[in-house]
């Protein structure tokens, strides 16, 4: 099975490709063959979405993440309030509570300062609503046609519930796998307007703060594995990964996972796989099976669970694997990609 | 969702696996010939569905993996030349030649731009009049209307910076050759939709009364091409071998004269190369003389480029049906989708990287 687990591609890259950082195999490659050798120690090793360190008895979740999107203003939200929600995810799918945030920009000169103060103000309105303090940050401006009107980077650091240690690597046969709603909303949402497609109903963004539906989560279960927000590379890279860290197989049901109908509607159009597209507002949860209802029935009482379903299970058999049961009863994988969804020709 | 619920409907498929299964008597070979209805059948697990006598094996219709080794050289030589804007379908940008591949490319500083239409392709060329733009027209009869639209388009207008890296194939030679081989197991054929959509089904009515075998045209949902197993079976075990039409919303038996008329005026027959299989006689178009202005291979002068195939690799056998994948021992280990050896795991829609995305588990 070692082939599955570790799909270690032969070739030698000499040059960074935009699939290096697409969230599928490349990014992966990426990490082991650049990162982790000269980077390696037991707490990056873990390959979480955020680091957990304990401190005179405190144990933090840190985490870092930047942002890159075109366009900079999008249905549903914008590069300030993406920046936020991003960081207070990786934090919140770690069971911690989200408490200080950086914020760095790299601006390109020539930038407009009225989009600069809308996305401030948008950050600003985000951290509000996450509960977290923005506390520190930094400015950089590069020359005109060396960046993209403006990235950002933001660093948080949150505060870990006593006694839990969540991880990809401790989800065991017979658990439950549960989805918090409908998927790929925000990469479609980032591919209409990128490629100019009118849509009859606009796609908006889902980008949100999951920290209230993780705390939701956690107080109705202590029997919660793993957290995690499927956002680049979908749902599939999401649960190949727990496949993958856990050394156990992931069983899904087709028709159990939500997807706007527009959305898959862009996807036919474009030629994607709903499964592969991007989210800022979804979470995964890895859970014993005897929780699962309650669970369930707790992330629904929140707005941003309204959809919450048990996707599927967790299962011995093909470590290392995702499968799906179609509606057609039949059944197939649902691999990493490599790289970037492309579009087909046909 | 209109147009696509109904063609997915679970009960509507079963309905139609039990027609196949009351029908069936004997085993039966069938191939699909275009790999959009592969990628269909692998990703809903089609096959898990049919009995056992009817066995399912993959044709040549992948563009993307047909696409000849030199000619993908010859788009990395001309993408990467600093005056050329490079404009192509997505799933070519993976594709690679026989030492790097159009995202490399790219990532060295190259000009390759992502479109959905050769259109697209012909506004940059407007929109940067100082620049060469060369669009990589590949696909079979599906694509070629559009190419050939944009080419006429570009000598209407007196667009001199727009030109085309052509390279199309048609899908009745193939099934000629596959018919032709002392080795052909395949009794009966699923053709492409889309391909019909534009030249209609005459040829393949030609074909199955030449080669007495059944045809059904097909389109790419699941209850379609189940729709079209039946029909294939139903005429197997009564001995009949005509070609008969499943895909009736979009097809016609003459097929769109206008798009015909407009690929007749700028391209002509000729012999193709196809990867993974060779040489076909009349299989594939040229650009006509007459509009060699816009041919990028004329354009472009990019010397001799003659690359062989890497030996161990037996796509000429799987794409006509004589191997499955997993006959093959480097599926999956020395060739994958980020590796590929040959044409048939180059593409999502190829047999070998549909069978390994979804069906590794059976394989």
């Amino acid at each position: 099975m070692s082939m599955f687990t570790c799909p270690a591609p032969v070739t030698t890259r000499d040059t960074v490709l935009l699939g290096h950082g697409s969230g599928g195999k490349l990014s992966a490659e990426l990490l082991r063959d650049v990162f982790l050798p000269v980077f390696a120690n037991p707490v990056l090793c873990r390959l979480e979405d955020q680091a957990s360190v304990e401190i005179n008895g405190v144990r933090l979740a840190f985490t870092t993440d930047s942002f890159v999107v075109k366009p900079l203003f999008f249905p549903g939200g914008d590069i300030g309030s993406l920046s936020v929600n991003g960081t207070v995810n990786d934090l919140a799918v770690g069971g911690a509570k989200p408490l200080f945030l950086s914020a760095a920009f790299i601006l390109e000169e020539g930038f407009s300062m009225d989009e600069l103060r809308r996305i401030t103000a948008s950050m600003s309105q985000a951290a509000g609503r996450a509960g977290v303090a923005i506390v520190t940050g930094d400015t950089k401006v590069v020359e005109k046609g060396s960046g993209d009107g403006v990235y950002t980077n933001t660093t948080g650091i949150g505060l870990v519930r006593d006694g839990l240690s969540l991880s990809a690597g401790s989800a065991r046969p017979g658990d439950a796998v549960i989805l918090s709603g409908a998927i790929g909303d925000h990469g479609i949402c980032i591919l209409t307007r990128r490629e100019g497609l009118e849509l009859d109903t606009a796609i908006e963004s889902d980008t949100a703060p999951l920290h209230a539906l993780v705390e939701a989560i956690l107080n109705v279960s202590t029997g919660v594995r793993a957290m995690r927000d499927p956002t680049r590379g979908g749902l599939a890279s999401t649960l190949n990964e727990i496949a993958a860290q856990s050394r156990v197989g992931v069983r899904v049901e087709e028709q159990a996972i939500p997807v706007h109908d527009t959305v898959r509607g862009a996807c036919e159009l474009l030629g994607l796989d709903p499964l592969y597209v991007a989210n800022e507002g979804k979470l995964v949860a890895i859970v014993a099976a005897e929780d699962a209802d309650a669970v369930v029935a707790a992330m629904r009482a929140d707005p941003l669970g309204r959809d919450a379903a048990i996707i599927g299970h967790i299962t011995e058999r093909d470590p290392g694997m995702v499968t799906m049961r179609t509606a057609f009863g039949t059944t197939r994988i649902v691999d990493m990609l490599a790289g970037d969804q492309l579009p087909r020709i046909c | 969702m209109r147009y696509m619920d109904e063609y997915r409907d679970p009960s509507i498929a079963r309905s139609l696996a039990a027609r196949i299964r009351a029908r069936v008597t004997r085993p039966w070979v069938l191939m699909e010939i275009c790999g959009g209805q592969t990628h269909t059948i692998m990703r809903y697990g089609l096959e898990e569905l049919l009995p056992r006598e009817v066995e399912l094996v993959h044709g040549p219709g992948c563009p993307v993996c047909v696409t000849p080794l030199e000619v993908i050289d010859r788009a990395i030589a001309i993408a990467s030349r600093p005056d050329v804007i490079f404009v192509s379908y997505g799933d070519m940008l993976r594709v690679p030649g026989s030492r790097s591949d159009l995202l490399r490319v790219k990532a060295a500083g190259g000009d390759v731009r992502i479109a959905y239409s050769p259109m697209d392709a012909l506004k940059i060329a407007r929109d940067n009049p100082t620049r060469a733009v060369v669009f990589f027209g590949i696909g079979f009869e599906t694509t070629a209307p559009a190419n050939a639209t944009a080419i006429w388009a570009a000598k209407h207008e007196c667009l001199t910076n727009f030109s085309m890296l052509a390279s199309h194939v048609l899908v009745p030679p193939a099934i000629r050759l596959i018919l032709a081989s002392p080795a052909n197991r395949v009794q009966g054929f699923i053709a492409p939709g889309h391909v019909c959509a534009v030249m209609g089904y005459s040829e393949y009515q030609e074909l199955s009364g030449e080669c007495h075998v059944p045809i059904v045209v097909g389109g790419f949902e699941p209850v379609d091409l189940l729709e079209a197993v039946a029909m294939l079976v139903d005429q197997l075990e009564s001995g009949r071998a005509d070609t008969e039409n499943q895909y009736v919303r979009s097809v016609t038996a003459l097929g769109n004269r206008g798009a015909q008329q407009r690929m007749a005026e700028v391209f002509e027959i000729s012999d193709h190369r196809w990867r993974g299989i060779g040489d076909i006689p009349a299989s594939g178009y040229r650009i006509r003389d007459a509009y060699a202005a816009f041919d990028a291979a004329r354009v472009f002068d990019t010397g001799q480029i003659r690359v062989e195939e890497p030996a161990e690799c037996i796509s000429a056998l799987v794409l006509q049906g004589l191997k499955k994948p997993a006959d093959c021992p480097a599926f999956g280990t020395r060739c994958t989708p980020e590796k590929p050896l040959g044409a048939s795991m180059v593409s999502s829609e190829g047999v070998c990287a549909a069978c390994h995305a979804y069906r590794r588990h059976t394989a």
